[in-house]
């Protein structure tokens, strides 16, 4: 599974060294997520874990981080998101790949701050984080993909700063399950969700999604999300909720 | 300007194209494509000029995927892509068939739209693309974008 990874940058540092210095160290970042995270890799902490090599207590200090996120977002979508997984032979293991993308591009995402002067879109297979830092600058234009004919968009969304994230089947086929049921949610075609990182977007576009025909009235019980629930009968539900202080 | 890396939730990384980016603060866009080349990357310039002026397609290498080779061909005009294909791609059974159905459009409406302005980015369902980015950066490459 390949993730394709696209940085679109404007302003002051864009094609000199230190734009390219950036980028690589953004490349590094990633790939060091995927070393720790990967489950397809036999030498990664998840899957030493899964082996019963590693414990829990004894995991890297970003692998309790990415473990803590992932109860964090169990609790708050009621079980339907969970990155332990029980096979049906009871079999339990990690899974963290919904909550490590999202943060691993967080995460890169913060070693492009150091570019004066310089707005930068970063985006991994269709989820993306902005931000715009120059006097004037239009916001970043956000195609939002209709799951329906992906060749059509459904809009275009201005975003100056902050993260967006989708989740749906229509590239990988019904990959998404509900945690609780393990089946495919239903009635559902695609969830965005627009806040503040892109952990949290993703981990509530995949939440949402998972939970099906509820997933607008989950998703009006978040803080400071603007969400596009998009419906299996092609008609759409806007969600839009206000900062909260007390929450993720 | 635009940068894209693959990262590999399954294996090392494989592919850095750097795209020359129309913005308002940018300047003209200028296409570039710089290092590290993909291994065994050796696109084909087919040189099929179609009608108008100075339009090109260059073929991009057939890449393996898990499901089945996949090959990407671009057409370019006065140093922009006019056109992206997939001449080649898996058609297996009917799973393929929905993966094509799907992935191929929008990665050749992204390659597109990443350099047109009219969005900078697509949100989406997450695309299986390792074959095409690889295929496409042969053609690129080929183009000499």
């Amino acid at each position: 599974m390949g993730l394709p990874v696209t940085l679109a940058m404007r302003g002051r540092h864009t094609t000199d060294a230190l734009a390219d210095a950036a980028w690589e160290r953004v490349v590094e970042s990633l790939r060091d997520a995927d070393r720790t995270f990967s489950t397809y890799r036999d030498d990664s902490e998840v899957s030493r874990i899964n082996r019963g090599e590693l414990a829990l207590d004894d995991a890297s200090a970003t692998v309790r981080e990415v473990l803590t996120l992932g109860a964090e977002a169990a609790l708050a979508s009621g079980g339907a998101f969970d990155v332990w997984r029980t096979d049906e032979n009871g079999v339990t293991s990690l899974d963290p790949s919904g909550v490590v993308k999202g943060w691993a591009v967080d995460r890169a995402a913060t070693l492009l701050h150091d570019l004066d002067d310089t707005d930068f879109c970063l985006s991994a297979g269709g989820d993306m984080v902005c931000r715009t830092v120059v006097p004037g600058a239009d916001p970043w234009r956000i195609g939002l993909e209709d799951p329906h004919d992906p060749r059509q968009l459904l809009g275009v969304l201005p975003v100056e700063n902050g993260a967006v994230a989708t989740s749906g089947t229509a590239h990988r086929g019904q990959h998404l399950v509900d945690a609780r049921t393990g089946r495919p949610p239903s009635g559902i075609a695609a969830v965005t969700v627009i806040t503040r990182s892109l952990t949290w977007a993703d981990i509530d576009a995949t939440a949402a999604y998972a939970q099906g025909i509820d997933a607008g009235l989950w998703l009006e019980g978040r803080p400071d999300r603007t969400a596009l629930v998009v419906w299996h009968d092609g008609t759409t539900t806007t969600v839009r909720t206000a900062p909260k202080t007390s929450a993720a | 300007m635009k940068r894209i890396v693959l990262w590999l939730l399954s294996t090392l990384t494989a592919v850095v194209l750097l795209f020359g980016y129309h913005t308002s603060t940018a300047g003209p866009a200028s296409t570039s494509v710089v290092a590290p080349p993909v291994a065994g990357s050796s696109g084909t310039a087919s040189g099929s000029n179609t009608s108008s002026s100075s339009s090109k397609t260059y073929t991009g290498p057939s890449t393996d995927t898990r499901w089945g080779p996949v090959q990407v061909a671009i057409t370019v005009s006065d140093g922009k892509i006019t056109d992206v294909t997939v001449p080649v791609y898996p058609n297996g059974n009917p799973k393929d068939q929905e993966i094509n159905a799907y992935a191929l459009p929008i990665l050749t409406k992204a390659t597109l739209a990443s350099q047109d302005g009219s969005v900078d980015m697509i949100s989406g369902a997450t695309v299986t693309s390792q074959g095409y980015a690889t295929s496409l950066q042969g053609a690129l490459d080929e183009a000499g974008l």
